[in-house]
């Protein structure tokens, strides 16, 4: 940690934690980061990764409906997170075989609606950068209204996952258990599949609908490599989703002095190439025969946080997860 | 409809089509259905990349197509699928967001790509497509039983000595061969689309392989070429005739393998279904 403030000061430009976007920026996106890696590690877990990235694009549909008709583009986004939620446990997300098709055929249909809102705004407002706003985000642009609704709905997500974490991880690694203990698994999924749509439009908003899979899949992949337990895995995948954000905002203001000059690159791009390089970190550090052997066993035995594990990886992993919670 | 221009877009479509309902044939049953959103979306990527560095726009989809699916084999080989899949995808969104920002008059190319801009083809696109979507079908034929059996049968596949993992490479390899050659015609978002409406319809409609490959590339013919017809005439978006006609077969589909069922009991698929 110190360490990062140490190089804090090399790489802030001047005046970044003065200007007001930036600000809103920061906070908008640590809640992001952290509604994100908290529902994400279920996500992981569940093996729903394509649910959550096609509620992401789903919800640009939302979105760009919104920019259409002049209202906040977060109610677009949450309305049809929500409503392709709903749809998707209807149709059998809950279903292993099937529901990959499922998704993939209300994605198709959702993203052709989109291609229409799109082009009927850039034909009644002549506007085309929105296709590239509502899809990349727009950090820097989040009117300060907007950001109460953000932080309350990501609260209530965190809660509702938190709440339901235990039952949760028991009834995504064995439902039949889960049922036999009395565990309502269809209910638990349905809420949890609600929780997944509001965090996934929140980061819809943030850092782009298409984008927002790589804060809620990366940091949770991330932190179920090195963490135990479903808390410990939580807690690690929010800092290092928060880590990875912040990073990526203070680099995003810097780039306006770079070459092209005059010209910021994109957060996101930032906030990915973070992610990804703290996934594959995971890698160098530990590229022990276990984690092949459990690639090995095949998707049917998740990377869950529990279960017996080889001596070798109890060390590392385990104090890497303090050290980064704490 | 069918002037000079027109001709070429009728061409470009009917190819694109065939191509998606054989690929999409083996993506729905193998299960990879993110991977055919993710190859052709992380594909996007390398086409705003090459229109930044000047070079063909063909170059910089196929270059990232196959990125693409080398990094989902090789990241899948040591994670769960769809989580390699999903951090692939990201990776080169990122990248190509950077590169749309980077050159700030993009922002209608970015929707071209994206949605795709059929009736902007010319001639000389032609023969390419063309080229590479004989490559893509010859590509299936050669590798047709072994994908075939691995597909449906893993475990048997193995045992006779298939390797799954080198057959799930050539797979993503083909898809990617496909995705680059069709992202310019009907954009990223709608390869998808078309790779998945028809073929899960025509899942649903027979379970011979054959018949089945047939009847997806079928669907995804009458879908190009109601939604081509239409959006001629109304000035819509095709990228919203074939999501939502891909979404209506398949919706079909399910009703008529469910009607199917009701009448003709078949105990023995469900459950499989189910538990699979």
């Amino acid at each position: 940690m110190s360490s990062v403030g140490h190089l804090f000061s090399y790489i802030a430009a001047p005046g970044l934690l003065s200007s007001g976007p930036v600000r809103i920026a920061a906070l908008v996106g640590a809640v992001v980061a952290i509604t994100s890696g908290t529902v994400g590690v279920f996500t992981v877990t569940r093996g729903q990764s394509f649910a959550g990235h096609s509620l992401a694009d789903v919800a640009t549909t939302g979105g760009s409906g919104a920019f259409l008709i002049g209202l906040n583009q977060f109610w677009g986004f949450l309305v049809f997170g929500v409503g392709a939620a709903a749809f998707l446990e209807i149709i059998g997300v809950q279903r292993r075989r099937g529901r990959d098709v499922a998704t993939g055929v209300v994605l198709g249909a959702a993203l052709g609606v989109a291609a229409l809102f799109l082009y009927l705004g850039s034909v009644t407002t002549s506007t085309t950068g929105a296709s590239f706003t509502v899809l990349f985000g727009s950090i820097f642009v989040i009117a300060p209204s907007t950001v109460p609704v953000l932080v309350a709905s990501g609260v209530i997500a965190v809660i509702v996952v938190v709440v339901l974490s235990r039952v949760l991880l028991l009834s995504s690694l064995s439902p039949d258990i889960a049922a036999a203990r009395g565990v309502p698994v269809r209910l638990v999924g349905a809420t949890y599949l609600m929780a997944l749509a509001v965090s996934v439009s929140l980061a819809a908003v943030a850092i782009g609908a298409v984008l927002s899979t790589a804060l809620l899949i990366g940091p949770a992949a991330t932190a179920l490599r090195v963490a135990r337990g479903p808390e410990r895995a939580m807690a690690t995948s929010a800092v290092i989703g928060v880590i990875a954000t912040w990073l990526g905002i203070i680099l995003a203001y810097d780039s306006y002095y770079w070459p092209p000059r005059g010209h910021g690159w994109p957060v996101s791009f930032f906030i990915v190439a973070f992610v990804a390089v703290f996934y594959l970190l995971t890698y160098l550090r530990r590229p022990s025969r276990r984690g092949r052997a459990q690639a090995a066993a095949g998707p049917s035995s998740p990377r869950g946080p529990r279960g017996p594990k080889g001596p070798a990886e109890q060390a590392g992993p385990g104090e890497r997860a303090c050290s980064a919670a704490s | 409809m069918f002037s000079g221009f027109m001709m070429n877009t009728w061409i470009a479509a009917t190819i694109v089509a065939i191509i998606a309902g054989m690929v999409g044939f083996f993506a729905v049953l193998r299960g990879s259905t993110f991977a055919a959103h993710a190859i052709p979306n992380g594909a996007f990527a390398g086409a705003a990349g090459a229109s930044l560095l000047g070079i063909s726009t063909l170059t910089g989809l196929a270059v990232f197509s196959v990125a693409g699916a080398l990094g989902i084999g090789a990241l899948g080989r040591r994670t769960r699928h769809d989580v390699a899949t999903a951090l692939a995808l990201v990776l080169m969104l990122g990248l190509g967001a950077l590169f749309v920002s980077v050159s700030s008059q993009y922002a209608q190319e970015t929707y071209s790509l994206l949605f795709g801009e059929v009736f902007g083809i010319s001639p000389d696109e032609l023969l390419p497509i063309a080229g590479l979507a004989v490559l893509s079908v010859a590509a299936i034929v050669v590798v047709f039983r072994p994908l075939m059996l691995s597909s449906a049968m893993p475990e048997v596949a193995e045992a006779r000595g298939v390797s799954t993992q080198r057959i799930e490479i050539t797979f993503l390899l083909i898809m990617a061969l496909a995705t680059s050659m069709t992202v310019p015609v009907v954009g990223a978002l709608l390869m998808f689309s078309l790779m998945i409406g028809p073929a899960a319809a025509a899942r649903s409609f027979t379970s011979r392989p054959g018949l089945a490959i047939a009847l997806s590339v079928a669907f995804g013919l009458v879908t190009v070429w109601t939604g081509i017809a239409i959006s001629y005439e109304t000035n819509w978006p095709l990228g919203f005739f074939v999501g939502v006609l891909g979404a209506v077969f398949y919706l079909v589909g399910r009703a008529w393998a469910g009607a199917r069922r009701t009448r003709t009991v078949r105990a023995g698929r469900v459950p499989a279904a189910v538990t699979a």
